[in-house]
């Protein structure tokens, strides 16, 4: 193949760090101007997918091409189609925003007299004109996020890796930076592999979606179809009595498969759809049983992740802090 | 080639306004050696009563200690910055440039080379102050930088291999006192020909340290010692070739980029 596709296509990837098989014979296909995103818990393989793609780290088996060139023997190739924002914003503190922007591009090799306006331009863009004169040790997390997507951003590249670029961030950062991601991919064409934790994330910007758990992906296509894959909503009431959460379980799991949702409500996942509905309503009403809040959920990406592993996301990145994916940079 | 020049020339910007910007690193190198150096010069100028000691002045022969000291910060300062790079990401950032790993080497020791400069051209001034006027004349204080910074660049190369063989700050630290230990069992403190201990004499022979002591000490208080010299060339220039070349696998292994 040819380097003239901004796609990134996988094949039986794997990587081993001694006894641990990280990474396990992962396939996937990432359209050019698509925005994937790479959904698993902490220590799911997320991040050593990525270095591996970004050609920092050489894959035990398997075979990966991005923008057209093989990860392992078209290194430099493949350096220069890409740009990454890898997880924790690498900066250096003593330097200023625009220190690392004059850096970046020199080094990328982009001719002197481009620099000072590309820098400006990317700057401008990530809203960071007025800060970049500042050491970057005085930045917001925000700040240096958005800092981290302008680096990676300096030489034009085609295919765009970002590990998880919202973890930390408040609200109103996340959501500046998933416009901008946004843009790059709509307006500028630009193929975007994403990988988070959070479902909202996946949901809101993917196009399509790979769940990765223990080194597996177990699910992958757009959010809507997964989620159309599970199809039940879930049915979650808090009694107005603590003391009778066991006797609205009882109820509830004649209506279907009971869920771990929140420690002081019951949750149901219906078998039945939407029409349960009424009559949960009804028993609880007919049994004298109070109720003081009821929400129906609609399928959400945890929920598919629960059908698929047997975990909610939350619950599986607890265990993953029990046993973590080894920092691939630290082999 | 130009490129590569041009790669080095930016990280060497970078690891230089780093060192700027973290006074300090600039400031300990020159006020512990200095403070040292008043110490031992008053408290032991009665040693140059002792027949065939090479001058009358401790503190003249004492001068040469505090380069060597300050090359072992340099050791620290270079290997924890690299260290701090590894652990923080940015080599990663850093690898996915087409940068080359000789510049990446280079570039951090030009900021090993800045400080090292400033400290010499301070020591050199001190010694003026206290009416120490090296004996090889202006060309000579010319070497003396010139000497002292290859010194500085060959500790700070074995900072940044240590730094890229155990990707750790930390360990970086702990190379500093095993280097002390180099410096204690020298000629830091005694000529060589007059230290009585046979032991103690024999290690500070076989200690390369020493040698590098001997070159700058010639210069202040001998002259023009060629044998002295070319010895303390040499082994800077052994510890820098030797370093590099560590650097340079251990640079392999740290960058994994295919």
């Amino acid at each position: 193949m040819v380097g003239d596709s901004n796609g990134i296509e996988v094949e039986g990837l794997v990587r081993e760090f001694k006894d641990l098989r990280a990474v396990d014979g992962i396939d996937l296909a990432v359209a050019p101007g698509e925005i994937y995103g790479f959904l698993g818990p902490n220590g799911a393989g997320k991040s050593t997918t990525v270095h591996m793609l970004t050609t920092l780290l050489p894959p035990t088996a398997g075979r990966a091409t991005v923008a057209g060139f093989d990860v392992v023997k078209n290194g430099p190739e493949v350096r220069r189609a890409i740009g990454a924002a890898l997880q924790e914003a690498a900066l250096d503190p003593l330097l200023t925003g625009r220190d690392h922007m004059r850096l970046q591009t020199a080094l990328h090799g982009i001719p002197r007299h481009e620099r000072a306006g590309r820098s400006d331009e990317l700057l401008e863009r990530v809203g960071l004109t007025l800060a970049a004169d500042r050491r970057v040790r005085t930045y917001s997390g925000g700040m240096k996020r958005r800092l981290d997507l302008a680096l990676a951003l300096v030489h034009s590249p085609r295919i765009l890796f970002l590990d998880e670029p919202t973890t930390g961030l408040d609200p109103q950062s996340r959501n500046a930076l998933w416009g901008e991601v946004g843009r790059l991919a709509k307006e500028e064409g630009v193929t975007v592999f994403l990988t988070t934790q959070y479902l909202e994330e996946a949901d809101v910007l993917a196009d399509r979606v790979g769940i990765i758990d223990h080194g597996h992906i177990v699910a992958e296509g757009t959010p809507t179809d997964l989620k159309a894959q599970i199809g039940r909503p879930t049915v979650e009431i808090t009694p107005a009595d603590p003391e009778q959460r066991i006797r609205v379980a009882e109820i509830l799991r004649r209506f279907g498969e009971l869920v771990q949702v929140s420690p002081d409500s019951v949750a149901v996942r219906c078998a039945h759809g939407d029409l349960d509905l009424a009559e949960i309503i009804r028993t609880l009403d007919a049994e004298g049983l109070a109720v003081a809040n009821l929400q129906l959920h609609a399928p959400s990406l945890d929920d598919v992740f629960l059908e698929k592993t047997g975990r909610t996301l939350e619950g599986a990145a607890a265990e993953a802090d029990l046993d973590p994916e080894p920092e691939p940079a630290r082999r | 080639m130009r490129d590569t020049l041009g790669q080095v020339y930016h990280l060497a910007r970078r690891s230089v306004v780093r060192q700027a910007r973290q006074p300090a690193n600039v400031v300990a190198p020159i006020i512990f050696p200095l403070g040292l150096l008043a110490v031992n010069s008053g408290g032991l100028q009665p040693a140059t009563a002792i027949p065939g000691f090479p001058t009358d002045r401790f503190v003249a022969f004492a001068l040469a200690i505090p380069f060597m000291q300050g090359a072992l910060f340099a050791t620290m300062n270079a290997g924890t910055d690299l260290a701090r790079d590894i652990q923080t990401g940015f080599l990663n950032r850093l690898s996915l440039t087409p940068v080359r790993g000789v510049a990446l080497v280079v570039g951090q020791l030009a900021g090993v080379a800045f400080v090292a400069t400033i400290q010499a051209v301070v020591y050199v001034l001190v010694a003026y102050a206290v009416h120490v006027h090296p004996a090889a004349g202006a060309a000579g204080v010319v070497v003396l930088l010139g000497l002292a910074i290859a010194i500085a660049i060959g500790f700070g190369a074995a900072g940044v291999f240590m730094a890229l063989r155990t990707g750790s700050g930390e360990s970086v630290q702990g190379l500093f006192p095993v280097l002390f230990v180099f410096l204690l069992v020298s000629s830091m403190n005694f000529p060589r020909n007059l230290i009585e201990a046979g032991w103690f004499r024999w290690l500070a022979t076989v200690n390369p340290v020493s040698y590098l002591i001997e070159g700058l000490r010639s210069l202040i208080i001998e002259g023009w010692n060629g044998e002295a010299l070319a010895l303390a060339f040499a082994f800077s220039g052994i510890l820098i070739a030797l370093s590099l070349v560590a650097s340079g696998f251990a640079l392999r292994t740290r960058m994994t980029r295919t």
